[in-house]
């Protein structure tokens, strides 16, 4: 199971060869991954942010931002720089304490979901047992956070929105939760390392894509609803609600808002490739192409390609799964509260359901095909 | 003592101060908002503890079902009935508090009562840690199987209950509701008031 690249125990014996004990260097690795997931995913939202004004205003026969860098790259950067420099508001009635957590408690359980989201066999920060079910539990913190900055702003307005976005999330958790099991019973194991190694035995026609049509619509769709993108963007319908909960806020706590759903929906992309698109591996098995050209697997040429190849693929899928989402947003209409509470739970949850049970009876059926 | 039994100390330690701190709160607090919020970050916290006790399913579950399902449908619950009224005088509220009081201190003594004259295994049983999700599997499908059916049933019932109570218009064709006695209004329920006008 452990072949490839760890870059922990290279550090580890790096660290000891200056005479440093492993407890220590153990300690001095932990920022480490960290910091750079942390960095991944804001870098990830400034292209994203980028991608979405360049497609939208291209769909809309428009040049979209040219003079910030070249073709207008360091546009978000100045978003960011006007939002970091902009006054904080409280409303003078609302509830400040509140006002001030509702933000956090939006932005750290989508941070802390990308604990889990592997870019290679050891490139992940934490392989934890519990994987995909962590990131599940996590997301269900989120409504709790838009309802407490609904109700504290103090405006019928961003409660509407609060309460809007806290159903969404519920009625689309469960059709998610039910797709990823379907997933998660053909590779009987809960861990995304393990889930992307089982679709990696024949490059892509091995990827779950194939064997789980129907749940990697069912999951695109909710992750969509659960990232409050258009067409499902009802909590701050601004034709309906000025911008849901978001109203009264400014400066930077609106930026967590917004750097929130952008990081959601980088992972959401990921989780996408993890899951249904075989995550790091290359379409074609390395193991097949190393052979062509004589090499063997184990040298160190190959793994270093293997590793550099996992995390360009990764990105790679996850990107153009969200461009789909932004040509999505671009393009399609919203939908009414009522429609979008009957797709979720009169649609898609009965599908996820008899998706599962015909996952459960194909697996007993052909143990081969399905991880039996 | 090495670093890592350090840390967990320590956490520990922060963890059960916000349990029990958080659980005092919730009872005590004026604002019924501030009481629901701060009953998530006890539950929280619950998960915490038992992330410290290598139960890592156990906690990821109880942030799924406590905060994410129970806590959001109480403040869904609160939000949709907030109504900023005053409440009506009870009589005796100083009695009533004082006998509560008592019985939950009662409690608490006989809890302490129980941890300090049970002789606890130590070191307790080794944690099976990765291995808990295939356990849990398998104890509810073998030997916890009628209890947890039982209460899928009983899930069941309140469901439907919830349905029932929801849905009068349909299931209770013959109860008085109309609009002309000021019960509901017209324009937001038309199912019954165009069943009540033919």
């Amino acid at each position: 199971m452990n072949s490839g690249l760890d870059l922990e125990l290279s550090f580890n014996q790096a660290m000891q060869g200056f005479g440093i004990s492993s407890d220590i260097a153990h300690i001095l690795w932990l920022p480490l991954p960290m910091l750079l997931v942390l960095i991944a995913a804001v870098v990830g939202v400034l292209v994203t942010v980028w991608l979405e004004r360049k497609i939208s205003a291209a769909a809309q026969q428009r040049i979209g931002p040219e003079y910030a860098g070249a073709l207008g790259i360091l546009q978000p950067m100045a978003d960011g720089l006007k939002l970091l420099v902009k006054e904080d508001i409280i409303p003078a009635r609302a509830d400040g304490l509140l006002f001030t957590l509702g933000p956090i408690l939006v932005l750290v359980p989508v941070i802390l979901s990308w604990l889990i989201v592997p870019f290679g066999q050891n490139l992940l920060i934490s392989n934890v047992g519990i994987g995909i079910f962590l990131w599940i539990a996590l997301s269900s913190i989120q409504p709790i956070g838009l309802l407490m900055s609904g109700y504290a702003s103090n405006n019928k307005y961003s409660l509407l929105g609060g309460l809007r976005a806290a159903a969404q999330s519920i009625s689309y958790e469960i059709p998610l939760a039910l797709s990823v099991l379907a997933v998660v019973m053909m590779s009987n194991s809960l861990s995304t390392v393990d889930i992307v190694a089982q679709q990696n035995n024949a490059g892509f026609l091995s990827w779950n894509v194939w064997r789980q049509p129907v749940g990697f619509v069912i999951f695109w769709i909710c992750a969509l609803a659960e990232c409050e993108r258009l067409p499902f963007d009802l909590p701050e319908a601004e034709e309906e609600l000025v911008a849901g909960y978001q109203t009264e806020y400014a400066g930077m706590k609106f930026a967590l808002f917004y750097l929130a759903g952008y990081i959601n929906l980088v992972l959401s992309a990921l989780l996408v490739s993890v899951l249904y698109l075989g995550g790091w591996g290359f379409p074609i098995p390395v193991n097949l192409l190393a052979s062509w050209i004589g090499q063997s697997p184990d040298s160190a040429l190959i793994q270093v390609f293997t590793g550099a190849a996992g995390i360009v693929m990764t990105i790679l899928k996850a990107y153009l799964l969200v461009f789909l989402a932004i040509l999505l947003r671009w393009t399609t209409p919203r939908v009414r509260i009522d429609q979008l509470l009957d797709l979720g739970w009169k649609f898609l949850l009965p599908i996820s359901l008899v998706n599962l049970l015909v996952t459960a009876c194909l697996k007993l059926a052909f143990p081969i095909a399905f991880g039996g | 003592m090495n670093i890592s039994n350090s840390t967990e100390l320590i956490c520990f330690i922060i963890l059960s101060t916000i349990v029990v701190c958080g659980g005092i709160g919730v009872v005590l607090l004026e604002n019924i908002v501030y009481s629901a919020f701060l009953l998530g970050g006890v539950f929280m916290s619950v998960a915490g503890l038992y992330l410290l006790l290598n139960a890592s399913f156990v906690a990821a579950a109880q942030v799924l079902v406590y905060v994410g399902a129970v806590n959001v449908l109480i403040l869904f619950a609160i939000m949709l009935v907030n109504k900023k009224e005053e409440m009506n005088e009870v009589k005796g509220l100083k009695l009533r508090k004082f006998l509560s009081g008592f019985v939950c201190i009662g409690l608490l003594i006989l809890i302490i009562r129980v941890n300090i004259t049970t002789a606890w295994p130590l070191p307790g049983p080794k944690s099976i840690g990765e291995e808990s999700t295939i356990r849990i599997g398998e104890h509810l499908f073998t030997d916890y199987l009628l209890p947890f059916e039982l209460a899928s049933v009983l899930l069941l019932m309140a469901m439907i209950g919830a349905i029932v109570l929801a849905r009068r218009d349909v299931y209770f064709e013959n109860e008085n509701i109309s609009p002309s006695n000021n019960i509901i209004k017209q324009s937001k329920t038309p199912l019954i008031a165009d069943k009540s006008s033919n």
